[in-house]
């Protein structure tokens, strides 16, 4: 009993860890320019998920002071996974930017045709 | 598409209104759920809209790529420059307080000057990236 | 009272630079923003470093929000001596970025080019001050960003591929030092670096505490290029416009292993980083595995930028070899080698730069009797290659000095040996390029060929004297590294 609740209890690090792996798994796996990207963005994704639950407080309000209620929730993960989110869309931008312009040079996104590509200079 | 009669009377419609929920949500940002980001996305989202009725020719007449250009590095600008007025008003850097006639009006100040220029630069980022994509290979 | 600003200044100058460059539509009026912003970064670091010298550390709270609450611009010792490294690089480099970007950049994107050079340059600077740890990853991102986005700049498309493959890889290293800092926030509850110190006392033995050390320490190590983690780094700087390679290979690196020792000395702690767990051991095989490793690939190399960017992984080696020492005078040998590798690479790949202004080319056979033709350059080239092997009198000396003496403190004599060994490998690398300029016949490639403007060539030859000169007179750099690392040793508060 006690190993299931440990284990259903932290449900939200279940999730994240299988975020977290699978997005690393595409990353390292997939030869096509596009999918390295979902990859990361979506290992990317497990992290906001790992700032972002412990800083909910069960019962917790919006951290506006009131005289009603005497517990809150921690705001500042969430500002600081504003700013994350942010810095990953600017990231997978430039990464597409990128992806866009090695089509147009090389005429392909999979990495195993373009490293052929590449000996033969 | 440009002879779809009930997309463009609709696309006439709703971008007036997506302009007034962009302000709505940038100027509600201090005491609900909004602010630059979120404006700046639906602000952007307008130019996509009409870019996709239209046509993107027509869009980059009414938002030429070079004034998009010129707003990215201009909001970082207001958001910078209201530092360096706190600078010049002998408090820390972005501190906003001596921007107002107490602390806490001087915050209110503060946080809506950077909150546009978070907005100008979301916009012209984004616009700019669809431009970039959209106009590739034409 | 502008003094008081300054920890701010340092970031903001560059900052609004990269802002008026980005409005600009000629290169040259953006150049010239450059230029002043990176004099006046020079500037306002060298005045902290003096503050910090005198008064000892400067804590200022951005935004009037007092730390721990806030972000705190902390400025030590330590962080001062990276920061002077890093605008120095960025001052001197300026006026020879302006033919050699001429040359490699479309017009029509100079003034961006600037622009984010100026970005890259303040986060690095932010990195380097900053005491808040999200705030770190923030300029990080800044850095990277630019990073990638000057490579994708280069001429070659290569130079594509090659800043996707760092974007990819950076932006894993990027996202688990995030990860390592989310584990200690949920563990401390704080941001700021010297807070979360404090409040780690008495759960350092706590595995989200252990595994927040993993993953900062692969994520910062992916950023440094630590072996074998390095494959990013060859492809970025061979293929990246010649500026853009000087600036990078001397900078970013440095600021990446300045934030590993950050968080090993200040943060975690000596005692858990050193005794309780092999970290000294793995740094120590990593390190050598690097200088060898890397130093027997860049014998092999035709492309002389990708040759020195194996030796860059291979030095990366001497850094994190002091680190893997770990009592004072290996460590102070790492220390000192941020910054004297800093000057020598940058001096290395502003000659090569230099060479390809004028040949148009960096490949091994259209380099044949280069040194005939811009003896001064090729000169250079020699100069810092010496340091390269550490020869007596050039700054590599000194490092390798203090690197063996700390290793014979320990006793590890096999580390000397070994030590020297590997200069013997780096004699190859840089004798093989040396032997083909000097002494072999001019090629046709090479027969118009003539030293670079004056503005490309003075840069060049004030950082080969610099070479030379801190190679005689430690005082400044060796004392500072000391002073560091006695500091970091002692527990650094």
């Amino acid at each position: 009993m006690n190993l299931v609740h440990e284990i259903v209890g932290h449900y939200n690090h279940w999730i994240i860890i299988v975020l977290m792996v699978s997005g690393l798994y595409i990353v390292v796996a997939r030869g096509n320019m596009i999918k390295k990207l979902v990859g990361l963005s979506v290992f990317q994704t497990s992290v906001y998920l790992l700032y972002l639950s412990p800083g909910k407080i069960i019962g917790g309000t919006p951290p506006i002071l009131s005289p009603q209620f005497t517990v809150y929730s921690n705001p500042l993960p969430h500002v600081l996974i504003l700013t994350a989110i942010v810095v990953g869309i600017a990231t997978i931008a430039l990464g597409l930017a990128l992806v866009v312009r090695i089509n147009e040079a090389f005429g392909t996104i999979e990495e195993d045709e373009i490293f052929a590509e590449d000996e033969d200079e | 598409m440009k002879l779809d009669v009930v997309f463009r009377i609709a696309a006439k419609i709703f971008i007036p209104f997506m302009l007034v929920f962009a302000m709505y949500v940038q100027f509600h940002g201090e005491t609900g759920p909004g602010g630059g980001f979120q404006a700046g996305v639906v602000a952007a989202a307008m130019v996509f809209f009409y870019a996709i009725i239209f046509g993107l020719d027509a869009a980059q007449q009414i938002v030429p790529p070079r004034v998009v250009e010129l707003m990215v590095p201009a909001g970082v600008g207001i958001f910078a420059g209201v530092g360096v007025v706190s600078l010049l008003l002998g408090e820390n850097y972005l501190n906003y307080s001596p921007l107002g006639p107490d602390s806490p009006h001087g915050q209110e100040y503060g946080i809506i000057l950077v909150e546009i220029g978070v907005l100008v630069t979301v916009t012209g980022t984004l616009v700019a990236i669809f431009y970039s994509f959209v106009g590739r290979g034409r | 009272m502008i003094s008081e600003h300054l920890p701010a200044l340092q970031v903001v100058i560059p900052l609004l630079g990269a802002v008026l460059c980005a409005c600009f539509k000629r290169g040259v009026a953006a150049w010239f923003v450059a230029c002043v912003a990176s004099v006046a970064v020079l500037i306002v670091s060298v005045g902290l470093l003096a503050q910090v010298y005198d008064g000892g550390t400067i804590s200022y709270a951005l935004g009037g929000w007092r730390p721990p609450f806030g972000i705190e611009y902390r400025i030590d010792i330590f962080n001062a001596y990276v920061l002077v490294l890093v605008s120095v690089i960025g001052a001197v480099i300026m006026p020879y970025a302006k033919r050699s970007v001429e040359q490699e950049i479309p017009a029509d994107r100079q003034a961006w080019f600037y622009s984010i050079y100026l970005l890259c340059l303040c986060g690095l600077l932010g990195i380097a001050i900053t005491g808040d740890a999200f705030n770190a990853f923030v300029f990080m991102e800044i850095s990277s960003l630019a990073t990638y986005a000057l490579i994708a700049m280069g001429r070659d498309r290569r130079a594509l591929l090659a800043a996707y493959q760092y974007l990819i890889m950076g932006t894993i290293g990027a996202t688990f030092y995030v990860i390592g800092v989310g584990l200690l926030y949920s563990m401390t509850g704080t941001l700021n670096l010297v807070d979360m110190a404090n409040r780690l006392a008495g759960i350092e033995e706590s595995r989200a505490v252990l595994a927040a050390l993993a993953f900062l320490t692969v994520g910062i190590s992916l950023k440094l290029a630590l072996f074998p983690l390095h494959v990013w780094l060859p492809n970025a700087y061979a293929y990246a416009p010649s500026m853009a390679t000087a600036f990078l290979s001397a900078t970013a690196t440095k600021v990446a292993v300045y934030l590993l020792l950050r968080y090993f000395f200040t943060v975690f702690g000596v005692s858990v980083v050193y005794a309780d767990l092999p970290i000294s051991w793995i740094f120590l095989v990593l390190s050598l595995a690097a200088m060898f490793g890397a130093s027997v690939v860049a014998v092999f190399q035709n492309n002389i930028k990708r040759m020195l960017a194996y030796s860059s992984v291979g030095q990366i080696g001497y850094i994190t070899l002091g680190i893997g020492i770990a009592n004072e005078t290996g460590l102070t040998g790492g220390i000192v080698h941020l910054f004297n590798h800093a000057v020598t690479k940058a001096t290395l790949f502003m000659a090569v730069g230099a060479i390809f202004f004028r040949i148009g080319s960096v490949r091994i056979e259209d380099l044949g009797g280069v040194g005939k033709q811009m003896p001064w350059t090729a000169g250079a080239f020699v100069i810092a290659g010496f340091s390269l092997l550490g020869i007596p009198g050039t700054v590599g000396f000194i490092t390798k000095w203090y690197l063996g003496l700390g290793a014979a403190e320990d006793g590890w004599w096999w580390l000397v040996i070994l030590i020297v060994l590997s200069s013997m490998l780096s004699v190859v690398y840089i004798g093989r390029f040396v032997e083909v300029m000097w002494f072999r016949d001019v090629v046709p490639a090479a027969r118009r060929a003539k030293e670079p403007p004056l503005s490309m060539l003075l840069p060049t030859l004030l950082l080969t004297g610099a070479t030379i000169f801190f190679g005689f007179d430690t005082r400044l750099t060796e004392g500072v590294a000391e002073l560091a690392a006695q500091w970091l040793l002692s527990g650094a508060r």
